[in-house]
């Protein structure tokens, strides 16, 4: 068997802050994997490259593309079986026109199973249906020892909750088999609610709980009474409209613009913009992919933020004090006027078994900062706010993050380390992350 | 549904190629020499969409089983629509340099297995007065550089033959459709390292596909290697030959 190996190159995450140099090898076949993973004394899996920070930056890459397989699909039950280098986009491609859908999907369909599984990814659905590990059947692995296992709630538990929201760390992800959600409708019904604070947005959460999908824009930048003022869109799956999936190749932002065209004054227009175009209690039907994933349209758009890059700050505070909590962390970004045009915030559900996954039931906000000094001096005392409220930050979209912030807020680190060590996994699988995260 | 018949069918831009195929819902008989593979591909192809899928097992240099390979296809699915010619491998120059048995292998699995499939492809859908015949030749037959001439001599061999072919059963209703890539970023081509003039396979597969359904006669994939060839092709030889390329 051949394996394809790749010069040094360098890569980064979607934030393209940090970067590194790496080997990027691909491999083509199970046994190709093993044969690298036997070749090298320690690496990192990689799929889209789209977690935004440095989770997936190591010296030595082992890449996906090329595991893009679909191994099974039953459209009488919806378990698909697939290898982990197969797209979300895809799976949508093969099975909306069979009437099955994604249980669980992030803002982007542009991520790799494995990804998905490894950042145990949550969507505008976490309320009622969890993160995407929650929807995995099986999961079968290569582990540091070289063995390849399959893992289940059933097989190997503790294999498969250290795996899910593992952030790579426990194995490499070779195919999963994971459980689709029957559709009628290749189309989202949704409503849009205007909150003027953050008080309305999240008693506009806690008044549409039962609805299938919700999350809010909101803008940052706002202050005094207007702060935390959000676009509320809440969606559920349409009756009609027929199951065909409009698929639009996504224009492309060719180069890193300039970053001074993202200013504090650029996003303060556009979020006015927003709020002023955003009607209340509006209801509209939208295809599938321009709902759950608007920025998928522009292909490269975290070229926007200039060569710099940019991180996305997502933090989750427990329901408890969350709403008075969230004004204390809005104000703070607020006065900081570095946030971003893109923020998101979304009422979690409660949380799983696995052992880092970030979702925790309470109010989870994402927004983005163009990456400077002051931008990591910030977010260090965002973390540490974050923390003292009980709260943690999203290991997919982290790049700043210092040992003690983790370690305090994903206090089960110490059972995933012991689980990793079971597996052969300790100092086999590394990433930039964890090793400044202090995982061994 | 048409029948298609994908020869190098573990290649990444015929694999490309047919997954388009597969989600129109054609039927795909696929040959190859690696059975690990074909056997993922195939599953592969049949959740992507396709009506039937058959695989083949064979060294394609072993040209005495090419007639049974046809033969197979057609017990298989009937009369066969369409054949994707895409197997081949990237020589190393330097390994060519050196070794005359090296150098005759590279000929045979880039052009004289090619020739072939196509002599005995040409003849059944002759009779037939129906068909396409694509395949995949290369930029690198347009002009012989230093850097690649083992390869390029090849599919300028494969350019030829499939012109000729064109002209010859042009009169019998059977298109054949050459097919010239650029620089695609497959397992191929991995120690390369990769800039501008680089085309991914799914895009590649898209723009062939494309060519295929409108019976085009030669294209450059993507589109901008005309003009890059045309460049090349218009150097004169005394100025070409101090050039490292």
């Amino acid at each position: 068997m051949t394996v394809a190996t790749h010069t040094p190159t360098t890569i980064s995450g979607w934030g393209n802050y940090p970067t590194q140099e790496a080997q990027v090898i691909t491999p083509l076949s199970p046994s190709a994997y093993q044969t690298q993973l036997a070749q090298h004394p320690s690496v990192i899996a990689r799929g889209m490259g789209r977690s935004y920070g440095d989770s997936a930056n190591a010296p030595v890459v082992l890449q996906t593309t090329y595991s893009d397989h679909f191994i099974a699909f039953d459209a009488d039950t919806g378990l698909l079986n697939v290898e982990a280098g197969v797209l979300l986009r895809d799976i949508l491609k093969v099975t909306v026109k069979q009437g099955w859908f994604l249980p669980v999907t992030p803002g982007t369909s542009f991520v790799t199973v494995g990804g998905a599984i490894a950042s145990d990814v949550h969507g505008k659905n976490h309320h009622v249906a969890g993160t995407f590990g929650q929807h995995v059947v099986s999961i079968t692995m290569l582990l540091g020892t070289g063995e390849v296992v399959t893992t289940s709630p059933t097989q190997l538990p503790e294999l498969i909750h250290a795996t899910c929201g593992g952030m790579g760390l426990t194995g490499v992800i070779l195919s999963a088999t994971i459980k689709l959600i029957p559709i009628k409708s290749a189309f989202i019904s949704q409503k849009t609610i205007k909150a003027g604070c953050i008080e309305a947005a999240c008693e506009a959460f806690e008044a549409n709980s039962n609805a299938t999908y919700s999350v809010a824009w909101i803008d940052c930048l706002a202050t005094g009474k207007d702060l935390g003022r959000s676009v509320l869109m809440v969606g559920e799956h349409a009756d009609s409209g027929g199951l065909d999936l409009t698929v639009k190749d996504p224009i492309t932002v060719p180069i890193h613009t300039p970053a001074a065209l993202l200013n504090s004054m650029t996003m303060r227009a556009f979020n006015h913009a927003y709020w002023a175009k955003a009607s209340d209690k509006k209801t509209q039907t939208l295809p599938l992919l321009p709902y759950f994933y608007p920025l998928d349209a522009i292909g490269g758009w975290n070229k926007l933020y200039g060569k710099a890059g940019f991180v996305q700050y997502q933090f989750v505070l427990p329901k408890k004090d969350g709403v008075a909590n969230m004004r204390q962390i809005l104000t703070q970004i607020a006065q900081s006027g570095q946030g971003s045009f893109l923020a998101v915030l979304k009422q979690f559900g409660p949380a799983n078994q696995n052992l880092l996954s970030f979702p925790i039931a309470g109010y989870t906000l994402a927004l983005d900062f163009k990456m400077s000094q002051s931008t990591i001096d910030l977010l260090h005392r965002l973390d540490d706010m974050v923390a003292g409220m009980g709260g943690r930050v999203y290991l997919t979209k982290d790049a700043v993050m210092r040992e003690v912030s983790f370690k305090t807020t994903y206090p089960n680190w110490e059972q995933f380390e012991s689980v990793r060590q079971k597996y052969g996994a300790i100092g086999r699988f590394a990433s930039a992350q964890s090793k400044r995260l202090g995982l061994a | 549904m048409r029948k298609v018949l994908v020869i190098g069918a573990t290649s990444a831009i015929a694999e490309h190629c047919a997954r388009i195929w597969a989600a129109r819902g054609d039927a795909l008989y696929l040959a190859a020499r690696n059975e690990e593979r074909l056997q993922v591909i195939a599953a592969d192809l049949k959740v992507r969409g396709a009506a039937q899928t058959h695989t083949y097992c064979t060294d394609l240099n072993d040209m005495d089983r090419h007639a049974a390979l046809l033969d197979a296809a057609e017990a298989a699915m009937g009369d066969i629509d369409m054949v994707l010619i895409a197997h081949g491998t990237l020589s190393n120059q330097k390994a060519c340099e050196q070794s005359v048995d090296e150098t005759l292998t590279e000929i045979t699995t880039n052009a004289l297995s090619t020739i072939s499939l196509l002599t005995l492809i040409a003849n059944r859908f002759e009779a037939k007065q129906a068909g396409t015949i694509a395949v995949i030749s290369s930029v690198a037959g347009d002009r012989g550089r230093a850097s690649n001439y083992v390869y390029g001599s090849a599919k300028a061999m494969v350019t030829a033959f499939t012109s000729g072919l064109r002209q010859r059963l042009h009169r019998s209703n059977v298109a054949v459709v050459t097919i010239k890539p650029g620089f695609v970023d497959t397992p191929m081509t991995a120690e390369f390292k990769k800039g501008l003039l680089w085309a991914k396979p799914d895009a590649v597969a898209a723009h062939i596909v494309k060519a295929i359904d409108t019976k085009k006669n030669e294209v450059y994939v993507p589109a901008f290697w005309w003009a890059v060839m045309a460049v090349i092709r218009a150097i004169p030889s005394s100025r070409f030959k101090r050039i490292k390329l």
